[in-house]
């Protein structure tokens, strides 16, 4: 069929128009849109034009027009973001507030504390002490579920620990210890006899004379004469069942003659004093954190803004 | 047809025959005994359709119902019916339920929130919805069932669509009057008077649409609240929304598209129809007594030749949805029965017995129609399909009710510490940590014991029990109507190994429910 001149042809059947084109004898008939679909369109055009008007639409060469309502995407996250921070104000004043010894009493906010702690501890702690807090024994770094503490566990000594780091360099106020090295100073068969009284202190060895002399003189005024150890000075435990360093004698000769000690950074400067002080309850949750020895005589009043 | 006979106007094309390449192809069959053999070829040889035959018009517009009052025993049963379900529907959430200081005080109250569902005596949470899905699947058989029985009694009398529309209807005849003066106002121009008659009507329509919607929101939060709250502008936004999205609907589905809804969107009476058999009771037009149909005056002109119906039309009048029901069963008849009330008054007054139309089974008329008597009502009822459906759903309300009876309202979930599994202590003893759930139903704050079993010398301590008071039981309080998570450490002396133990929770109550979950302990493995 050839197309029949530039006239448009009515088809019989339907007695509709046909739009003129013709493909191997296939016509198009010209069927009027449905009317909603036709008004849904022209409404879509209106709205378009108040949309175009009102919000960020028309892209020019460095940026698009800003629209009479002045919205962003990146205006409307800050304001999000800023909404979630104001949301989470009244507990972070609340924890500026309350003393550390006071805050184990309200169990509502120790959780909140606990909570945001998790938090900050996935971000800034993780990498060492691990996903789960129990830390690494092959590259030193402390196990925080258990109730080994080389430096105290109560809630006040877990944030100086995080306000101040362990061996910081440049900070006065940081843990700092330092064990001799003494390699030279044994020779092999008074190693030995050293490894076993260290062993012997929490019954894995025999104790012997020569071992428990040179623990005596060398060891003693640190690690104490039963090798209780001295959180003062950072001095771990020797008869307890937690070697953070290994139990084996290759591994106790090794810290013997050359101890490596461990180093934490400080996190005053870094992280505001809330968030160290939800850390510190967080650690203090894991389940080894201890009661305090002693309580401030009236916390109430001596409120610490600045912890 | 393709008669060259057949008078045709000029340029019509006759579509029972397409020639193609000068062969005839024929749109109709053609039988092989008459034809020659190659035209049974040829005509499955592709060639166009008969576009005639394609409707002309897809769309059929709305005719009007305007269906006449009527009074009489199944119109005084439709408004009880009426009466009871927007009863129902409109005092439930009214209704108070006293379950004590920690627990709503609505009989009925689905707590979306607070993930409770409240009926009476029963709460449901969340994990139990098992029990909202076993009553949904008692409605869904308890259609059938009244469906097998009574036909499709739902839709006449109880489905919401036929209470709101009848409802909307008696509003048209209040407002409008009856029939005759609806149809000669829908004919009249728009006169002031139409006008202030149109507005007066769809008022009425909003209002009852905006106090179907609003009632509907007070079955989800705590009804004298939430309407005090509502119209002092202090609801929720989803309340304002719902309630506006339930009037529209309600206005829309009720007072204009009406048995419209029935006829093309609802499901539902096209299960029926498969639902429904020779035994299911429906409202029927006893054809071999009516037919065929005379005037008074005729059929007393010559009383041999026709039967009970004078096609006074009354039936399809008052018909709701505006068919005429001695066409036979089809799908626009909801069997409201209003037609028997009709033909029955119709009836009386000419004298002749009632019941030419009427509620029959398909049986029961073939029987009639030979002469036969008809069966009594409850023995239509009772037939072997509508007892078995019977059954099902008494065992699922069986099952619910006593699984409902069973439950305990104590539970607990635990949760092992996986990193790090377990934890050497200082004296050598090994810990593990646990995250335990204890699941108080009962609505008031209950005392339980959390006990470690089947592991030797083990003791436990929790995040608010300190080690120094370390046991193998502790307990603990769970507050009313909740979860209460509870972290346990559980340690063994040094020299444990790893194994299964239990965790036994009781509440310390005269009800003394119990809950065991296993769960494992691990521990170093040797050195």
């Amino acid at each position: 069929m050839a197309n029949e001149g530039p006239g448009k042809r009515i088809d019989q059947p339907t007695g509709t128009e046909t739009v003129g084109h013709e493909w191997d004898g296939i016509e198009e008939l010209d069927t009027p849109l449905p009317r909603w679909w036709l008004w849904t369109f022209y409404l879509t055009i209106i709205f378009s034009i108040g949309y175009v008007i009102a919000y960020p639409a028309w892209p020019m060469i460095d940026r698009a027009t800003a629209g009479m309502l002045g919205w962003s995407s990146r205006g409307q996250l800050s304001e999000e973001m800023s909404a979630a921070d104001q949301a989470r104000a009244t507990v972070r004043e609340q924890l500026a507030r309350i003393p550390l010894e006071r805050l184990p009493e309200n169990s509502d906010l120790m959780q909140q504390a606990v909570a945001g702690g998790a938090a900050a501890f996935r971000v800034n702690c993780v990498q060492c002490h691990g996903s789960g807090a129990a830390g690494s024994q092959e590259l030193g770094y402390p196990n925080l579920n258990d109730d080994d503490w080389l430096w105290g566990g109560d809630l006040k000594a877990i944030e100086y620990t995080l306000v101040h780091g362990i061996r910081e360099a440049g900070d006065d106020e940081t843990r700092s210890s330092v064990m001799p090295p003494f390699a030279g100073a044994f020779d092999s068969a008074q190693l030995d006899a050293l490894t076993d009284h260290v062993l012997s202190l929490s019954g894995k060895a025999d104790a012997n004379a020569v071992g428990a002399q040179i623990y005596a003189d060398n060891c003693a005024a640190c690690h104490g004469v039963r090798g209780e150890g001295d959180r003062a000075q950072g001095a771990p435990t020797l008869n307890d069942a937690i070697w953070l360093r290994g139990s084996s004698r290759d591994q106790i000769k090794q810290q013997i003659l050359n101890p490596r000690m461990g180093m934490m950074p400080k996190w005053e400067g870094r992280l505001d004093p809330v968030t160290i002080k939800m850390l510190a309850a967080y650690v203090h949750s894991l389940g080894g954190g201890e009661n305090f020895v002693e309580v401030a005589e009236d916390p109430e009043v001596e409120v610490d803004e600045q912890p | 047809m393709s008669n060259p006979d057949d008078p045709r106007k000029d340029g019509e094309r006759d579509w029972s025959v397409v020639v193609e390449d000068g062969i005839a192809k024929s749109n109709e069959p053609v039988s092989s005994a008459v034809a020659d053999a190659e035209a049974a070829t040829r005509r499955h040889e592709p060639h166009e359709p008969p576009r005639q035959s394609l409707p002309e018009k897809l769309y059929e517009p709305r005719k009007a119902v305007h269906n006449k009052r009527i009074d009489g025993p199944f119109r005084r049963f439709k408004w009880l019916v009426m009466v009871v379900t927007l009863g129902i529907y409109y005092i439930t959430p009214w209704l108070r339920w006293d379950r004590g200081p920690y627990s709503p005080d609505q009989a009925v109250l689905v707590d979306l929130a607070n993930r409770r569902f409240y009926m009476f005596s029963i709460e449901i949470w969340p994990h139990e919805f098992y029990f909202v899905a076993g009553l949904l699947i008692m409605a869904g058989i308890g259609l059938f069932l009244v469906t097998s029985a009574v036909g499709r009694a739902w839709c006449g009398y109880a489905c919401p669509q036929t209470v709101w529309t009848d409802l909307f209807q008696h509003v048209d005849r209040f407002v409008d009057g009856d029939r005759n003066a609806r149809m000669r106002l829908d004919a009249a121009p728009w006169t002031w008077g139409k006008v202030t008659r149109r507005g007066l009507k769809w008022s009425i329509y909003a209002v009852i649409g905006f106090v179907t919607g609003g009632a509907w929101i007070l079955y989800f939060a705590d009804a004298p609240s939430l309407f005090r709250d509502f119209f002092a502008g202090e609801a929720a936004p989803v309340a304002y929304i719902t309630v506006a999205i339930l009037t529209l609907t309600t206005v829309t589905l009720g007072g204009f598209m009406r048995e419209q809804v029935c006829i093309y969107m609802c499901p539902w009476p096209r299960i029926q129809t498969a639902l429904m058999d020779e035994k299911s009771l429906l409202v029927t037009y006893k054809d071999w007594r009516g037919e065929p149909r005379g005037s008074l005056k005729k059929s007393k002109k010559d009383p041999d030749q026709f039967g009970d119906c004078i096609d006074c039309m009354q039936c399809v009048q008052v018909c709701p949805t505006g068919i005429d029901i001695r066409e036979g069963p089809q799908i626009g008849c909801i069997t409201c029965a209003l037609c028997i009330d009709a033909c029955d008054r119709v009836m009386a007054d000419i004298g002749r017995p009632r019941g030419l139309i009427d509620y029959a089974t398909l049986e029961d008329c073939e029987r009639e129609a030979a002469g036969g008597e008809p069966k009594a009502p409850w023995r239509t009822l009772l037939h072997p399909r509508t007892i078995a459906y019977f059954m099902i759903w008494a065992g699922i309300g069986g099952a619910l009710l006593f699984a409902l009876g069973t439950r305990s309202h104590t539970e607990l979930t635990v949760a092992p510490d996986r990193n790090p599994p377990f934890m050497l202590l200082s004296d050598g003893s090994v810990r593990n940590s646990y995250t335990l759930k204890l699941r108080n139903m009962e609505s008031r704050p209950r005392e339980m014991e959390i006990a470690v079993e089947g592991l030797p010398g083990a003791i436990m301590w929790t995040d608010t029990i300190g080690r120094d008071n370390a046991a193998a039981a502790q307990t603990v309080t769970v507050p009313a109507d909740l979860v209460r998570q509870v972290r346990a450490y559980v340690a063994v002396p040094a020299g444990g190994t790893s194994q299964q133990f239990t965790f036994r929770v009781t509440s310390l109550d005269e009800q003394r429910e119990t809950d065991v979950v296993e769960t494992r302990f691990d521990a170093p493995e040797d050195e």
